[in-house]
């Protein structure tokens, strides 16, 4: 029981995760720009990309822990899984990919994000290359999400990789 | 300088592409030298 609860809220947490990182790419990367040439983009970076982002970075950090938790519990071992051993290696890279992407989410993203919002002083040109490395560590996260969700629906029990 | 990362089509695409790349390595490198 207790690892059916652990494994439901890492799902619970990675579906927040990822589905603000989707929101980001898919919805308000593209509507900031024109919101910005129709003067209305101040709703968007004062309200609801602070907020998108502090659900954003917890819910990738607590995915992270539920995920760990759960492997060591399980019997997979957290070290089997990040050495890729045997039957471990499925999971093990959806575990690496996950890794990487926490790791873009709270080194890349959210500091140089607190630059763009203006959450910390930055100037113009700061502010301008904090948003290309937030954008493309964003991307990186969205386009890392597709393998890691296979492998992870891949390495879960009942699964495996499908045989070609 | 543009990336495919700076479109959501390229975005996808290249998560497409590296999923099939882990796939075959993790087939053909890992589960097979493991048995």
């Amino acid at each position: 029981m207790e690892l059916t609860i652990v494994r439901w809220l890492h799902i619970f947490a990675g579906i927040i995760w990822i589905g603000l990182l989707y929101y980001f790419n898919f919805v308000q990367a593209v509507a900031l720009p024109k919101a910005k040439a129709d003067n209305t983009a101040a709703g968007i970076t004062k309200h609801v990309a602070p907020q998108a982002l502090l659900w954003f970075r917890w819910a990738a950090l607590a995915t992270w822990l539920l995920g760990a938790y759960y492997l060591e519990r399980s019997g997979v071992g957290l070290g089997n899984a990040f050495m890729l051993k045997g039957a471990a290696a499925s999971i093990g890279v959806g575990a690496w990919l996950g890794t990487i992407m926490l790791f873009n989410v709270w080194v890349l993203i959210w500091p140089n994000q607190k630059k763009v919002l203006g959450l910390v002083q930055a100037d113009d040109a700061t502010k301008a290359k904090a948003a290309r490395v937030a954008f493309l560590a964003s991307r990186t996260n969205t386009m890392l999400s597709l393998p890691m969700l296979f492998f992870m629906v891949a390495g879960s029990v009942g699964h495996g990789l499908p045989q070609m | 300088m543009k990336t495919p990362l700076d479109s959501i089509t390229g975005t996808i695409i290249s998560g497409l592409i590296l999923t099939v790349i882990l796939y075959f390595f993790v087939v053909n490198f890992l589960v097979k030298t493991a048995v």
